[in-house]
Protein backbone atom coordinates (compact mmCIF):
# COMPACT_ATOMS: atom_id res chain seq x y z
CA UNK A 1 0.00 0.00 0.00
CA UNK A 2 2.86 2.38 0.54
CA UNK A 3 4.08 2.59 -3.02
CA UNK A 4 4.38 5.92 -4.72
CA UNK A 5 3.98 6.60 -8.40
CA UNK A 6 5.74 9.12 -10.66
CA UNK A 7 3.33 11.54 -12.35
CA UNK A 8 3.41 14.87 -14.14
CA UNK A 9 1.61 18.05 -13.06
CA UNK A 10 -0.86 19.25 -15.72
CA UNK A 11 -2.84 21.87 -13.75
CA UNK A 12 -2.37 23.78 -10.49
CA UNK A 13 -5.11 25.05 -8.17
CA UNK A 14 -3.31 27.03 -5.45
CA UNK A 15 -6.48 28.06 -3.66
CA UNK A 16 -7.61 24.50 -3.02
CA UNK A 17 -4.01 23.31 -2.51
CA UNK A 18 -4.58 20.77 -5.19
CA UNK A 19 -2.94 19.82 -8.48
CA UNK A 20 -4.08 17.70 -11.39
CA UNK A 21 -1.55 15.06 -12.38
CA UNK A 22 -1.15 12.71 -15.30
CA UNK A 23 0.02 9.17 -14.58
CA UNK A 24 0.70 7.65 -17.99
CA UNK A 25 -2.64 8.79 -19.37
CA UNK A 26 -4.74 8.68 -16.20
CA UNK A 27 -5.62 12.09 -14.78
CA UNK A 28 -6.67 12.89 -11.25
CA UNK A 29 -6.61 15.60 -8.62
CA UNK A 30 -4.24 15.22 -5.71
CA UNK A 31 -3.47 17.31 -2.65
CA UNK A 32 -0.42 19.57 -2.49
CA UNK A 33 -0.75 20.23 1.26
CA UNK A 34 2.62 18.65 1.97
CA UNK A 35 4.54 20.87 -0.44
CA UNK A 36 5.94 24.23 0.60
CA UNK A 37 7.66 25.04 -2.66
CA UNK A 38 5.24 25.93 -5.46
CA UNK A 39 4.47 23.30 -8.07
CA UNK A 40 4.38 24.18 -11.76
CA UNK A 41 2.87 22.58 -14.83
CA UNK A 42 5.33 20.03 -16.22
CA UNK A 43 6.90 19.17 -12.86
CA UNK A 44 7.43 15.50 -12.09
CA UNK A 45 6.11 14.47 -8.70
CA UNK A 46 5.66 11.36 -6.59
CA UNK A 47 2.08 10.55 -5.59
CA UNK A 48 1.10 8.54 -2.52
CA UNK A 49 -2.51 7.97 -1.39
CA UNK A 50 -3.80 11.12 -3.03
CA UNK A 51 -0.96 13.47 -2.04
CA UNK A 52 2.14 14.89 -3.69
CA UNK A 53 5.00 13.63 -1.50
CA UNK A 54 7.78 15.46 -3.26
CA UNK A 55 9.17 16.53 -6.60
CA UNK A 56 11.32 14.29 -8.75
CA UNK A 57 14.57 15.96 -9.75
CA UNK A 58 14.59 15.90 -13.54
CA UNK A 59 18.36 16.28 -13.93
CA UNK A 60 19.07 13.63 -11.38
CA UNK A 61 16.77 11.17 -13.16
CA UNK A 62 18.40 11.97 -16.50
CA UNK A 63 21.87 11.46 -15.03
CA UNK A 64 20.89 8.04 -13.73
CA UNK A 65 19.47 7.04 -17.11
CA UNK A 66 22.69 8.20 -18.81
CA UNK A 67 24.79 6.25 -16.36
CA UNK A 68 22.80 3.10 -17.13
CA UNK A 69 23.37 3.66 -20.85
CA UNK A 70 27.09 3.80 -20.17
CA UNK A 71 27.04 0.62 -18.10
CA UNK A 72 25.18 -1.20 -20.87
CA UNK A 73 27.50 -0.02 -23.64
CA UNK A 74 30.63 -0.70 -21.59
CA UNK A 75 29.47 -4.27 -21.15
CA UNK A 76 28.61 -4.63 -24.83
CA UNK A 77 32.15 -3.52 -25.69
CA UNK A 78 33.65 -5.98 -23.25
CA UNK A 79 31.71 -8.90 -24.69
CA UNK A 80 32.30 -8.04 -28.36
CA UNK A 81 36.06 -7.45 -28.05
CA UNK B 1 14.22 16.39 -22.20
CA UNK B 2 12.81 13.83 -19.84
CA UNK B 3 9.55 12.09 -20.67
CA UNK B 4 7.30 10.61 -17.99
CA UNK B 5 7.56 7.30 -19.85
CA UNK B 6 11.30 7.23 -19.24
CA UNK B 7 10.73 7.47 -15.49
CA UNK B 8 9.05 4.10 -15.80
CA UNK B 9 10.70 2.30 -18.72
CA UNK B 10 14.21 3.60 -18.13
CA UNK B 11 14.22 2.02 -14.70
CA UNK B 12 12.78 -1.29 -15.92
CA UNK B 13 15.10 -1.80 -18.89
CA UNK B 14 16.06 -5.50 -19.13
CA UNK B 15 19.46 -4.74 -20.67
CA UNK B 16 20.37 -2.41 -17.83
CA UNK B 17 19.25 -5.03 -15.32
CA UNK B 18 21.41 -7.66 -17.03
CA UNK B 19 24.44 -5.36 -17.11
CA UNK B 20 24.09 -4.48 -13.46
CA UNK B 21 23.77 -8.18 -12.65
CA UNK B 22 27.13 -8.81 -14.33
CA UNK B 23 28.77 -6.01 -12.38
CA UNK B 24 27.30 -7.38 -9.15
CA UNK B 25 28.61 -10.87 -9.96
CA UNK B 26 32.11 -9.46 -10.55
CA UNK B 27 32.23 -7.76 -7.18
CA UNK B 28 30.59 -10.75 -5.47
CA UNK B 29 33.46 -13.01 -6.55
CA UNK B 30 35.88 -10.91 -4.52
CA UNK B 31 33.90 -11.24 -1.28
CA UNK B 32 34.55 -13.86 1.35
CA UNK B 33 31.51 -13.52 3.59
CA UNK B 34 27.94 -14.04 2.32
CA UNK B 35 25.84 -10.91 1.98
CA UNK B 36 22.46 -11.04 3.70
CA UNK B 37 20.48 -8.04 2.59
CA UNK B 38 17.31 -7.12 4.39
CA UNK B 39 14.93 -5.23 2.17
CA UNK B 40 12.96 -3.51 4.89
CA UNK B 41 9.88 -2.88 2.79
CA UNK B 42 7.54 -5.28 1.06
CA UNK B 43 7.50 -3.02 -1.97
CA UNK B 44 11.05 -4.17 -2.63
CA UNK B 45 10.12 -7.81 -1.96
CA UNK B 46 7.49 -7.41 -4.63
CA UNK B 47 9.99 -6.00 -7.16
CA UNK B 48 12.55 -8.73 -6.41
CA UNK B 49 10.01 -11.48 -6.98
CA UNK B 50 8.12 -9.91 -9.88
CA UNK B 51 11.22 -9.29 -11.97
CA UNK B 52 12.90 -12.56 -10.96
CA UNK B 53 15.95 -10.72 -9.61
CA UNK B 54 16.90 -13.65 -7.36
CA UNK B 55 17.72 -15.71 -10.44
CA UNK B 56 20.12 -13.01 -11.67
CA UNK B 57 22.13 -12.77 -8.48
CA UNK B 58 25.10 -14.83 -7.31
CA UNK B 59 24.63 -17.44 -4.59
CA UNK B 60 26.45 -15.48 -1.93
CA UNK B 61 23.70 -12.84 -1.84
CA UNK B 62 20.59 -13.67 0.15
CA UNK B 63 17.50 -11.57 0.72
CA UNK B 64 15.75 -11.32 4.02
CA UNK B 65 12.27 -9.92 3.67
CA UNK B 66 11.79 -7.39 6.40
CA UNK B 67 8.91 -6.00 8.44
CA UNK B 68 8.30 -2.97 6.27
CA UNK B 69 4.61 -3.33 5.73
CA UNK B 70 1.96 -1.51 7.75
CA UNK B 71 -0.59 -4.05 6.57
CA UNK B 72 1.52 -7.10 7.31
CA UNK B 73 2.54 -6.03 10.80
CA UNK B 74 -0.91 -5.09 12.11
CA UNK B 75 -1.63 -7.33 15.11
CA UNK B 76 -4.98 -9.05 15.31
CA UNK B 77 -6.13 -7.10 18.36
CA UNK B 78 -5.94 -3.83 16.43
CA UNK B 79 -8.04 -5.29 13.62
CA UNK B 80 -10.46 -6.60 16.24
CA UNK B 81 -10.68 -3.06 17.61
CA UNK B 82 -11.51 -1.75 14.15
CA UNK B 83 -14.20 -4.42 13.83
CA UNK B 84 -15.70 -3.44 17.18
CA UNK B 85 -15.71 0.22 16.15
CA UNK B 86 -17.49 -0.68 12.92
CA UNK B 87 -20.17 -2.53 14.93
CA UNK B 88 -21.03 0.50 17.09
CA UNK B 89 -24.28 2.17 16.30
CA UNK B 90 -23.97 5.07 13.86
CA UNK B 91 -20.27 4.55 13.22
CA UNK B 92 -18.73 4.58 9.76
CA UNK B 93 -15.26 3.02 9.68
CA UNK B 94 -12.99 4.35 6.95
CA UNK B 95 -9.66 2.77 5.99
CA UNK B 96 -7.20 2.34 3.16
CA UNK B 97 -7.61 -0.49 0.64
CA UNK B 98 -5.55 -3.57 1.61
CA UNK B 99 -6.39 -3.29 5.27
CA UNK B 100 -9.88 -4.65 4.97
CA UNK B 101 -8.71 -8.12 3.94
CA UNK B 102 -6.35 -8.77 6.85
CA UNK B 103 -7.76 -11.43 9.19
CA UNK B 104 -8.42 -10.43 12.78
CA UNK B 105 -9.39 -13.02 15.39
CA UNK B 106 -13.08 -12.88 14.39
CA UNK B 107 -12.65 -12.27 10.70
CA UNK B 108 -11.45 -9.50 8.42
CA UNK B 109 -13.07 -6.10 8.09
CA UNK B 110 -14.32 -7.30 4.70
CA UNK B 111 -16.26 -10.06 6.45
CA UNK B 112 -17.79 -7.55 8.87
CA UNK B 113 -18.70 -5.37 5.95
CA UNK B 114 -20.48 -8.31 4.34
CA UNK B 115 -22.45 -8.67 7.59
CA UNK B 116 -23.72 -5.13 7.20
CA UNK B 117 -21.21 -2.93 9.05
CA UNK B 118 -20.59 0.40 7.38
CA UNK B 119 -16.92 0.02 6.44
CA UNK B 120 -15.59 2.11 3.59
CA UNK B 121 -12.30 1.34 1.90
CA UNK B 122 -10.81 4.47 0.35
CA UNK B 123 -7.77 5.39 -1.67
CA UNK B 124 -7.29 8.96 -0.45
CA UNK B 125 -7.54 9.83 3.28
CA UNK B 126 -9.15 13.19 2.43
CA UNK B 127 -12.22 11.30 1.15
CA UNK B 128 -13.01 10.96 4.86
CA UNK B 129 -13.96 14.66 4.96
CA UNK B 130 -16.68 14.19 2.40
CA UNK B 131 -18.03 11.11 4.16
CA UNK B 132 -18.17 13.11 7.42
CA UNK B 133 -19.91 16.04 5.76
CA UNK B 134 -22.45 13.80 4.06
CA UNK B 135 -23.19 11.99 7.31
CA UNK B 136 -23.35 14.69 10.00
CA UNK B 137 -25.25 12.47 12.44
CA UNK B 138 -22.78 9.63 12.26
CA UNK B 139 -19.38 9.18 13.83
CA UNK B 140 -16.71 8.66 11.20
CA UNK B 141 -13.60 6.82 12.39
CA UNK B 142 -10.50 6.85 10.22
CA UNK B 143 -8.48 3.68 10.89
CA UNK B 144 -5.06 5.17 10.14
CA UNK B 145 -2.24 2.89 9.02
CA UNK B 146 1.15 3.34 7.49
CA UNK B 147 4.81 4.06 8.04
CA UNK B 148 6.49 7.48 7.96
CA UNK B 149 5.33 7.60 4.34
CA UNK B 150 1.64 7.87 5.20
CA UNK B 151 1.55 9.64 8.56
CA UNK B 152 1.71 13.19 7.13
CA UNK B 153 -1.44 12.49 5.12
CA UNK B 154 -3.31 11.58 8.31
CA UNK B 155 -1.95 14.79 9.86
CA UNK B 156 -3.39 16.85 6.99
CA UNK B 157 -6.75 15.09 7.38
CA UNK B 158 -6.77 15.94 11.08
CA UNK B 159 -5.79 19.54 10.38
CA UNK B 160 -8.59 19.96 7.85
CA UNK B 161 -11.14 18.30 10.14
CA UNK B 162 -10.19 20.84 12.82
CA UNK B 163 -10.26 23.79 10.42
CA UNK B 164 -13.60 22.75 8.96
CA UNK B 165 -14.97 22.05 12.46
CA UNK B 166 -16.06 18.55 11.51
CA UNK B 167 -16.65 17.30 15.04
CA UNK B 168 -17.71 13.83 13.91
CA UNK B 169 -14.27 12.75 12.60
CA UNK B 170 -12.23 10.46 14.90
CA UNK B 171 -8.93 8.64 14.48
CA UNK B 172 -7.71 5.17 15.40
CA UNK B 173 -3.96 5.63 14.98
CA UNK B 174 -1.72 2.75 13.91
CA UNK B 175 1.17 4.66 12.42
CA UNK B 176 4.46 2.84 12.91
CA UNK B 177 8.13 3.75 12.53
CA UNK B 178 10.83 1.99 10.53
CA UNK B 179 14.00 2.51 12.62
CA UNK B 180 12.70 0.79 15.80
CA UNK B 181 11.70 -2.22 13.67
CA UNK B 182 15.25 -2.42 12.30
CA UNK B 183 16.52 -2.30 15.87
CA UNK B 184 14.16 -5.12 16.87
CA UNK B 185 15.45 -7.29 14.04
CA UNK B 186 19.10 -6.53 14.78
CA UNK B 187 18.76 -7.17 18.50
CA UNK B 188 17.60 -10.72 17.86
CA UNK B 189 20.59 -12.92 18.74
CA UNK B 190 19.95 -14.95 15.58
CA UNK B 191 20.01 -11.92 13.31
CA UNK B 192 22.01 -12.54 10.15
CA UNK B 193 21.44 -9.26 8.34
CA UNK B 194 24.61 -7.45 7.27
CA UNK B 195 23.23 -4.86 4.86
CA UNK B 196 19.96 -2.98 4.33
CA UNK B 197 18.00 -1.67 1.39
CA UNK B 198 15.90 1.17 2.79
CA UNK B 199 12.53 2.07 1.24
CA UNK B 200 12.67 5.25 -0.81
CA UNK B 201 9.13 6.37 -0.08
CA UNK B 202 9.74 6.50 3.68
CA UNK B 203 12.81 8.66 3.09
CA UNK B 204 11.08 10.93 0.59
CA UNK B 205 9.25 12.10 3.72
CA UNK B 206 11.71 11.41 6.57
CA UNK B 207 14.99 11.86 4.75
CA UNK B 208 17.84 9.38 4.58
CA UNK B 209 18.98 10.66 7.99
CA UNK B 210 16.72 8.23 9.88
CA UNK B 211 19.13 5.40 9.01
CA UNK B 212 22.32 7.08 10.30
CA UNK B 213 22.00 5.49 13.76
CA UNK B 214 21.59 2.01 12.21
CA UNK B 215 24.68 2.47 10.04
CA UNK B 216 26.71 3.55 13.04
CA UNK B 217 25.34 1.09 15.55
CA UNK B 218 25.41 -2.08 13.45
CA UNK B 219 28.19 -1.27 11.00
CA UNK B 220 25.97 -2.24 8.08
CA UNK B 221 25.64 -0.40 4.77
CA UNK B 222 22.20 1.13 4.21
CA UNK B 223 21.25 2.09 0.66
CA UNK B 224 17.99 4.03 0.26
CA UNK B 225 16.56 2.57 -2.92
CA UNK B 226 13.80 3.19 -5.42
CA UNK B 227 11.30 0.47 -6.30
CA UNK B 228 11.96 -0.16 -9.97
CA UNK B 229 14.07 -3.25 -10.74
CA UNK B 230 16.96 -1.13 -12.04
CA UNK B 231 16.90 0.86 -8.81
CA UNK B 232 17.06 -2.32 -6.75
CA UNK B 233 19.89 -3.80 -8.82
CA UNK B 234 21.89 -0.59 -8.61
CA UNK B 235 21.36 -0.52 -4.85
CA UNK B 236 22.63 -4.10 -4.55
CA UNK B 237 25.71 -3.15 -6.59
CA UNK B 238 26.33 -0.20 -4.27
CA UNK B 239 26.07 -2.48 -1.24
CA UNK B 240 28.52 -4.94 -2.82
CA UNK B 241 30.99 -2.16 -3.56
CA UNK B 242 30.82 -0.96 0.04
CA UNK B 243 31.39 -4.51 1.25
CA UNK B 244 34.34 -4.96 -1.10
CA UNK B 245 35.88 -1.74 0.19
CA UNK B 246 35.20 -2.72 3.81
CA UNK B 247 32.89 0.24 4.29
CA UNK B 248 29.52 0.73 5.99
CA UNK B 249 27.90 3.93 4.83
CA UNK B 250 24.54 5.56 4.31
CA UNK B 251 23.97 5.95 0.60
CA UNK B 252 21.03 7.33 -1.38
CA UNK B 253 20.40 5.52 -4.66
CA UNK B 254 17.00 7.18 -5.14
CA UNK B 255 18.53 10.64 -5.20
CA UNK B 256 15.95 11.80 -7.74
CA UNK B 257 13.50 12.30 -4.87
CA UNK B 258 15.28 11.57 -1.58
CA UNK B 259 17.56 13.95 0.30
CA UNK B 260 19.34 13.67 3.63
CA UNK B 261 16.68 15.86 5.25
CA UNK B 262 13.49 14.74 3.47
CA UNK B 263 10.26 16.73 3.24
CA UNK B 264 10.53 19.11 6.20
CA UNK B 265 7.00 20.49 5.78
CA UNK B 266 5.59 16.98 6.07
CA UNK B 267 7.75 16.24 9.11
CA UNK B 268 6.51 19.46 10.77
CA UNK B 269 2.89 18.38 10.26
CA UNK B 270 3.60 15.03 11.91
CA UNK B 271 5.31 16.81 14.84
CA UNK B 272 2.33 19.09 15.27
CA UNK B 273 -0.22 16.32 15.80
CA UNK B 274 1.63 13.19 16.92
CA UNK B 275 3.87 11.97 19.69
CA UNK B 276 5.72 8.69 20.26
CA UNK B 277 3.62 5.84 21.64
CA UNK B 278 5.51 4.07 24.44
CA UNK B 279 4.89 0.65 22.95
CA UNK B 280 3.23 -1.04 19.98
CA UNK B 281 2.86 -4.75 19.38
CA UNK B 282 3.92 -5.74 15.85
CA UNK B 283 2.46 -8.80 14.27
CA UNK B 284 5.33 -11.27 14.01
CA UNK B 285 7.85 -9.19 15.94
CA UNK B 286 6.03 -8.64 19.22
CA UNK B 287 6.08 -5.48 21.34
CA UNK B 288 8.64 -2.86 20.30
CA UNK B 289 9.17 0.20 22.49
CA UNK B 290 8.70 3.65 20.96
CA UNK B 291 7.86 2.10 17.61
CA UNK B 292 4.60 3.85 16.81
CA UNK B 293 2.77 7.15 17.13
CA UNK B 294 -0.32 8.41 18.93
CA UNK B 295 -2.21 11.69 18.95
CA UNK B 296 -0.92 14.48 21.16
CA UNK B 297 -3.09 15.25 24.22
CA UNK B 298 -4.35 18.46 22.54
CA UNK B 299 -6.15 16.24 20.04
CA UNK B 300 -7.55 13.74 22.55
CA UNK B 301 -11.04 14.84 21.46
CA UNK B 302 -10.30 13.15 18.09
CA UNK B 303 -8.94 9.92 19.52
CA UNK B 304 -11.21 6.93 18.87
CA UNK B 305 -9.20 4.86 21.34
CA UNK B 306 -10.33 7.27 24.10
CA UNK B 307 -13.83 7.97 22.79
CA UNK B 308 -14.60 4.23 22.61
CA UNK B 309 -12.33 3.15 25.46
CA UNK B 310 -15.08 1.16 27.20
CA UNK B 311 -15.86 -1.14 24.32
CA UNK B 312 -12.45 -1.73 22.70
CA UNK B 313 -10.93 -5.16 23.40
CA UNK B 314 -7.33 -5.01 24.58
CA UNK B 315 -6.48 -8.69 24.83
CA UNK B 316 -3.41 -9.54 22.76
CA UNK B 317 -4.05 -12.22 20.18
CA UNK B 318 -1.33 -14.26 18.55
CA UNK B 319 -1.33 -15.61 15.05
CA UNK B 320 -2.35 -19.05 13.89
CA UNK B 321 0.12 -21.57 15.31
CA UNK B 322 1.30 -22.73 11.90
CA UNK B 323 1.99 -19.21 10.69
CA UNK B 324 5.66 -18.35 10.47
CA UNK B 325 5.32 -14.70 9.56
CA UNK B 326 7.34 -13.76 12.63
CA UNK B 327 10.32 -15.85 11.57
CA UNK B 328 10.00 -14.63 7.99
CA UNK B 329 10.06 -10.99 9.07
CA UNK B 330 13.18 -11.67 11.11
CA UNK B 331 14.90 -13.49 8.29
CA UNK B 332 14.86 -16.88 10.02
CA UNK B 333 12.53 -18.59 7.55
CA UNK B 334 11.34 -18.28 3.97
CA UNK B 335 7.64 -18.41 3.02
CA UNK B 336 8.03 -21.94 1.65
CA UNK B 337 9.24 -23.16 5.03
CA UNK B 338 5.71 -22.61 6.32
CA UNK B 339 3.70 -25.85 6.34
CA UNK B 340 0.47 -24.20 5.21
CA UNK B 341 2.01 -21.98 2.51
CA UNK B 342 -0.14 -22.17 -0.62
CA UNK B 343 -2.32 -24.86 0.92
CA UNK B 344 -4.25 -23.64 3.96
CA UNK B 345 -2.94 -20.16 3.35
CA UNK B 346 -3.24 -18.36 0.03
CA UNK B 347 -4.16 -14.84 -1.09
CA UNK B 348 -7.89 -15.71 -1.19
CA UNK B 349 -7.95 -17.13 2.33
CA UNK B 350 -4.88 -15.76 4.10
CA UNK B 351 -4.08 -17.22 7.51
CA UNK B 352 -1.31 -14.77 8.23
CA UNK B 353 -0.76 -11.18 7.30
CA UNK B 354 2.24 -11.75 4.98
CA UNK B 355 -0.18 -13.39 2.54
CA UNK B 356 -2.58 -10.46 2.33
CA UNK B 357 -1.16 -7.46 0.56
CA UNK B 358 0.60 -7.76 -2.77
CA UNK B 359 3.81 -6.69 -1.04
CA UNK B 360 3.68 -9.28 1.72
CA UNK B 361 6.53 -11.81 1.42
CA UNK B 362 4.29 -14.90 1.29
CA UNK B 363 1.98 -13.26 -1.23
CA UNK B 364 4.89 -12.30 -3.51
CA UNK B 365 6.36 -15.82 -3.37
CA UNK B 366 2.97 -17.35 -4.04
CA UNK B 367 2.22 -15.17 -7.03
CA UNK B 368 5.59 -15.25 -8.71
CA UNK B 369 7.04 -18.63 -7.79
CA UNK B 370 3.99 -20.80 -7.19
CA UNK B 371 3.58 -23.36 -4.46
CA UNK B 372 6.21 -25.98 -5.05
CA UNK B 373 9.52 -25.46 -6.71
CA UNK B 374 11.58 -22.56 -7.91
CA UNK B 375 11.11 -23.80 -11.46
CA UNK B 376 7.37 -23.30 -11.30
CA UNK B 377 6.78 -19.77 -12.43
CA UNK B 378 3.23 -18.53 -12.36
CA UNK B 379 3.36 -15.22 -13.94
S1 LIG C 1 1.70 -3.31 1.77
FE1 LIG C 1 3.74 -3.61 2.63
S2 LIG C 1 4.82 -2.11 0.92
FE2 LIG C 1 2.99 -1.58 1.76
S3 LIG C 1 3.41 -1.87 3.43
FE3 LIG C 1 2.78 -4.07 2.92
S4 LIG C 1 4.76 -4.85 2.61
FE4 LIG C 1 5.25 -2.61 2.50
S1 LIG D 1 2.14 -18.81 4.32
FE1 LIG D 1 0.48 -17.86 5.49
S2 LIG D 1 0.51 -18.89 7.45
FE2 LIG D 1 2.46 -19.31 6.45
S3 LIG D 1 3.84 -17.72 7.17
FE3 LIG D 1 2.95 -16.96 5.29
S4 LIG D 1 1.17 -15.81 5.93
FE4 LIG D 1 1.78 -17.04 7.69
Amino acid sequence: MCLSIPSQVVAVDNERQSVTVDTLGVRRDVSSHLMTEPLAIGDYVLIHIGFVMNKIDRNDALQSLELYQEIVSKLENETTH
Amino acid sequence: MLELKQLYQGFRDPQTIASLAQDIAKVARTLKEPINIMEVCGGHTHTIMKYGLLDLLPDNIEFIHGPGCPVCIMPKERIDQAAVLAQQEDVILVTLGDMIRVPGSKGSLASFRAKGCDIRPIYDPLDTLKIARDNPHKTVVFFAIGFETSTPMTAVLLQLAEQQKLANVFFHINHVLVPPAIDAVMHDPNARVNAFIGPAHVSVISGAKIYRPAVEQYGTPVVVSGFEPVDVMESILRIMRQKAAGKAELDIQYSRAVSEQGNLAAQAKVEQFFQIRPQFRWRGLGPIPNSALQLKPEYAHRDAELRFKNCLPVKEIDDHKACQCGDILRGLAKPKDCKVFGRGCNPETPLGSCMVSSEGACNAYYRYQGIDSKEQHHG
